[in-house]
């Protein structure tokens, strides 16, 4: 048996033996990162609803939004991706990564990482809620943040569209996912020493944006640009599915940000109106810099102007006052628009649909304006905090993203390998790597 | 027998085709097409990124007519088309060695 099929073999056998002896009679005691559940119904009425836009997120708007970016013959493989990384996570995140992130393991381990008490939602049950969310049945604050699992890592994509091979990207996302997402998901949210540092982040500026936009670089990067770079024609194939995908991204926003409160309340409204007012003023800033450089605005420009608002603001959405967040948003429109387009064309490397440009750049920016703006007038549980906390978050996540990132495309390159053969990359994804093709 | 083709530009076509009808031509054959000539393509930018587009969208248009009728057809596309500005395109008139219809097998002028 090949090694990694083995590894998969042992996982799986476990899964049925643990499915199969789930036992279940009354008062089962509690996990150490559970409490008995106090129904919130409103909360869990939202959140329900949260966890279903968030998923609309990646499916389709991700897909919708990148596949209208690439080149006619990548277009289904690019969704592909998508899909894929989608089922993926979530089948990870029920075995290992859910426990890994908002479980507790050992006291020694708890500021690194959490435990495997809660793998294959072990001692999960209609009675339990997280600490982090006593209202809301464990059962959905797995759901939910399940879909920042699963978005976090789609994002990424950007960074390698059009040249990955697919069982690189399967390879890749598995081990991205435990390696990377769990313990920085686990450092900020769940109980890690950067919460406990007062590092900010209300709903994944750092463990979404930073971590895949960073991780994103080191991809294109490592993987090189693509063939005829800067030479050939890779013009969008299609805005208005890159309209529709932004789209359902803004709108989807909603619960990534309002949601991240875990409650239907104050806080989730001001999120809600900051999730709606930065990216609006993004959008005019960048408009206005891409007039001015270039001579027109573009639609695809007003598109990632209002992405990059939302990117900045989502560290900050539930912390700060509404008029922050236009500034926030304002800001986040030239500096995403010198780091998408400025540096990406004056260093010449190949981060094809801006993950690091757009999310790695904006939750960066986000993340430091939290510590500016921030306020416990907004949001009591807005302790001490600053902007040298902010910045300690982020060189932590940079740096392991980075470094682990940096690992994990080593070892892909030297089991299932990364990048397509030139041939395969000339005559296009969707048919070479998927059998596939789109028919007038 | 003369085929006539001609390279236009696509906004062009409903002129033309009430121009040939005018003169009593029957039907025609429309192909999308792209090309240049002395017409340089344009330039679309994408986040910073510009790309050079050469092939302009055009039409190919082409009729079949008896030979008397061909001059007065070059004629007729050549009003309708031009615009007196760069990229109004191209017509070419060969000898058609021989047309059939197919419903009924006729074979020369009266096939077409």
């Amino acid at each position: 048996m090949k090694p990694g099929y083995r590894a998969y073999a042992c996982v799986g056998v476990g899964a049925v033996t643990a499915w199969g002896s789930a036992a279940a009679p009354a008062a089962q005691p509690l996990s150490r990162h559970q409490v008995a559940l106090q129904l919130d119904t409103g909360a869990t009425a939202w959140m329900i609803t949260a966890t279903a836009l968030v998923l609309m997120m990646t499916l389709p708007g991700l897909a919708l939004f990148y596949g209208g970016m690439v080149r006619r013959k990548n277009i289904l493989a690019t969704m592909t991706q998508q899909v894929a990384i989608s089922a993926l996570v979530t089948v990870l995140w029920f075995l290992v990564g859910y426990s890994l992130a908002f479980g507790v393991g050992s006291d020694a381990l708890q500021p690194w990482i959490g435990g495997l008490d809660a793998a294959l939602l072990n001692g999960v049950r209609p009675d339990t809620a997280h600490n982090l969310a006593k209202g809301l049945p464990e059962y959905l604050f797995f759901a939910y943040q399940l879909t920042f699992a699963i978005i976090t890592p789609a994002l990424i994509t950007g960074a390698f569209a059009e040249r990955m091979k697919f069982t690189g990207l399967l390879l890749f996302m598995t081990l991205w996912h435990v390696l990377v997402y769990a313990p920085v998901a686990h450092w900020v949210w769940g109980g890690g020493f950067l919460g406990k540092a007062n590092v900010l982040d209300f709903a994944g500026g750092s463990v979404v944006h930073v971590n895949s936009g960073v991780a994103g670089l080191v991809c294109a990067l490592f993987l090189g640009p693509r063939r005829g770079y800067g030479r050939e024609m890779m013009a969008p194939n299609n805005l208005v599915y890159t309209t529709i995908g932004a789209a359902l991204l803004l709108v989807g926003w909603i619960g990534f940000n309002a949601g991240s409160a875990g409650a239907a309340d104050s806080i989730a409204s001001v999120a809600l109106l900051n999730t709606i007012l930065a990216p609006m003023a993004a959008a005019l800033t960048w408009m206005a810099v891409e007039w001015r450089e270039r001579g027109k605005p573009t639609l695809l420009g007003l598109l990632t102007g209002v992405v990059a608002g939302l990117v900045a603001i989502t560290p900050a959405a539930g912390f700060v006052e509404p008029k922050a967040a236009l500034i926030i948003g304002a800001v986040s429109g030239p500096v995403c628009y010198a780091s998408a387009v400025w540096l990406k064309n004056r260093l010449k490397y190949d981060d094809s649909l801006d993950a690091f440009g757009v999310h790695g750049v904006g939750g960066l920016l986000g993340a430091l304006l939290t510590g500016v703006f921030a306020t416990a007038a907004v949001n009591p549980s807005v302790g001490e905090h600053g902007v040298l906390q902010q910045a300690y978050g982020l060189v932590v996540t940079i740096l392991w993203s980075a470094l682990a990132t940096f690992v994990i495309l080593l070892v892909c390159k030297h089991t299932t390998g990364l990048r397509v053969t030139p041939e395969q990359e000339i005559e296009g994804l969707d048919y070479t790597l998927h059998g596939e093709a789109l028919h007038e | 027998m003369k085929k006539i083709e001609a390279i236009i530009k696509p906004f062009k076509l409903d002129e033309v085709k009430e121009a040939l009808q005018e003169i009593g031509v029957q039907g025609m054959t429309v192909i999308e097409a792209k090309g240049y000539g002395r017409q340089k393509g344009h330039s679309e930018t994408y986040r910073g990124a510009e790309y050079v587009v050469d092939f302009l969208p055009k039409l190919k248009i082409e009729v079949v007519v008896p030979d008397d009728l061909a001059s007065q057809v070059v004629e007729a596309i050549t009003n309708a088309a031009r615009t007196g500005k760069i990229g109004d395109g191209k017509i070419f008139v060969s000898q058609v060695q021989e047309a059939i219809r197919i419903r009924t097998g006729e074979t020369g002028p009266s096939a077409i």
